[in-house]
């Protein structure tokens, strides 16, 4: 594990259309908040990471070079890191690798996308093979349909039982949304209007389905010296994992998927975490999908394979429940890419440090927070504690 | 009332040409004569299609080429209904993996030939084991659309 590292400070912009600020004013709103929860300026930095989805997404190679003044970078090492989807967890574990190591005492990790801006689906369809997988994948939505139609398959799950429990997983973070100031889809649905909405790409429908967001976060990462000289408690990390598979979706299995399985293994090991479901006080799984979102319990061991849909019935991830997942409202209601993995740490960090407001799971002090990317390809995880 | 703020309107349009390699022009020729390649890794023993210079899993060279069944099964599939800039069909159409017949991994390809006008329709003749067979384009100048689809046998 290195150095022992630190959460100190998290920020978030305003997510959605954000036609009122420039790329660089967007960033600039998260970073700001990040120092100002943190009570640190900018000379305090030894270092930032940033990270998006291909830059073509707003039309700016290597980005982070055009925001670099946004991040309040001058005088420093700059690294971008990129991998899809996880690209915010990739940001975190870079900037956790750099305190870890003795090299930084303070890392800035930012990550951010303006996804109004471009054409999503068709910008994140460069990122498959151009010779065979990018004509046929549909973006994502089409990747993690076929994905989860494996899944709903391998488990023989009944049809309405399946879309009784995606629905019930849809609905518990759009109401949850309500309770975050930074949400950017706050809609009132019912569970019919859930079930009965069009197809996107079967089984997945519309309201399975993250929006595309605006959005920026900003997260700083300290030294244990560092951190102990601060007024506020930190977020501690605990353990990090993260495993990537084939570039061709067809190579491997993905529904018991061994990125997501060994990345929870490895942090949960680090953390000296044995049954997750127990010991985990909340989690914050990257669930731009909902059936994903069920397909991923149970390859990080919150319940056993072919169970999550029972369980999401019975509310056992719901706030209230065993393991509350995305109080946030998730990616399904929040998903600027490039900052969605970061704003999953900068949430459970949040937690454990009791600064979540309306969304904070009572006395939480042990939570994982996800990413997956690439083309289903990479899964990483970050668990953070209250305690060091 | 929410002020309407200016946008800039603007596009990136760049050519490429790409190199196939060796591996994947032969694989190309072989579609373009009706027929699917692929590699067997010495090493797992798997056969990999398309056909790959290399193993993703043992990291050695391969050059065992095989000629594998253009029939298989459908290990998953989903009806795409959405659209997006550059998309390379017009949807409604249907994408999916296909464990070829004689290989151990899935293909990536379109699932055609049968009703998509609704998503019953679609469900009375596909499901995951589902046996296609390759349907080859008429004109086949060496593309993955050499294969216009496969279809449900």
């Amino acid at each position: 594990m290195g150095r022992a590292v630190a959460i100190m400070g998290t920020g978030q912009t305003h997510h959605g259309k954000r036609f009122d600020v420039s790329y660089p004013e967007l960033v600039r709103e998260a970073v700001q908040r990040a120092f100002e929860d943190s009570g640190l300026s900018p000379e305090d930095v030894d270092a930032v990471v940033t990270g998006t989805m291909p830059s073509m997404m707003e039309g700016i190679a290597l980005n982070h070079l055009y925001l670099a003044d946004a991040i309040q970078v001058v005088g420093k090492p700059l690294l971008k890191t990129e991998t899809c989807g996880s690209t915010g967890m990739s940001v975190a574990h870079t900037a956790f690798y750099w305190v870890a190591a003795g090299l930084a005492d303070v890392v800035l990790a930012v990550g951010f996308e303006k996804m109004y801006e471009g054409d999503s689906q068709a910008t994140m369809t460069t990122v498959a093979d151009p010779w065979i997988q990018r004509s046929f994948v549909a973006g994502a939505p089409g990747i993690f349909a076929m994905q989860s139609n494996m899944w709903i398959d391998r488990h023989h799950i009944p049809a309405e039982r399946l879309r009784e429990a995606a629905a019930v997983i849809s609905l518990r973070n759009h109401d949850d949304a309500f309770d975050n100031p930074y949400a950017h889809i706050k809609a009132r649905i019912s569970l019919e209007e859930i079930k009965d909405s069009r197809i996107v790409t079967y089984p997945i429908r519309r309201w399975d389905v993250c929006p595309n967001s605006d959005g920026a976060c900003a997260v700083l990462f300290m030294s244990e010296h560092k951190a102990k000289q601060m007024a506020n408690p930190p977020a501690w990390i605990k353990g990090v994992g993260y495993r990537g598979d084939e570039s061709y979706l067809g190579d491997s299995d993905k529904v018991r998927w061994n990125t997501a399985i060994d990345a929870a293994k490895e942090a949960y090991h680090q953390a000296g975490i044995v049954n997750p479901r127990r010991e985990l006080d909340v989690a914050e799984v990257y669930n731009p999908f909902t059936f994903m979102e069920l397909l991923l319990y149970e390859c990080f061991g919150f319940c056993d394979f072919g169970e999550a849909c029972d369980l999401a019935l019975q509310g056992t991830f719901s706030r209230g429940g065993d393991l509350p997942c995305d109080p946030s409202g998730g990616v399904l209601c929040t998903n600027p890419i490039g900052a969605t993995g970061l704003i999953r740490v900068a949430e459970a960090a949040m937690q454990v440090t009791g600064k979540a407001g309306a969304h904070q799971v009572d006395g939480a002090q042990l939570a994982l927070a996800h990413a997956m990317g690439g083309v289903s390809q990479f899964n990483g995880i970050m668990i953070v504690g209250s305690q060091q | 009332m929410t002020k309407e703020y200016r946008t800039l309107h603007t596009t990136v349009n760049l050519p490429y040409e790409l190199a196939f390699g060796a591996t994947l022009t032969r694989f190309f020729d072989g579609l373009s004569a009706e027929k699917i390649l692929g590699t067997r890794c010495p090493k797992c023993s798997r056969v990999l299609v398309p056909a790959r210079s290399f193993c993703p899993r043992c990291f050695i060279d391969l050059d065992d080429w095989v000629e594998v069944g253009q029939t298989g099964t459908v290990e998953t599939w989903s009806l795409v209904s959405y659209e997006y800039i550059g998309m390379a069909k017009t949807p409604p159409y249907i994408t999916g993996l296909i464990r070829l017949d004689g290989a151990d991994v899935s293909f990536t390809h379109l699932i055609g030939g049968i009703d998509m006008s609704s998503i019953d329709q679609v469900q009375s003749r596909l499901a995951i084991g589902t046996r296609v067979k390759a349907v080859w384009a008429t004109e086949k100048p060496g593309s993955i659309f050499d294969i216009e689809y496969f279809v449900p046998i």
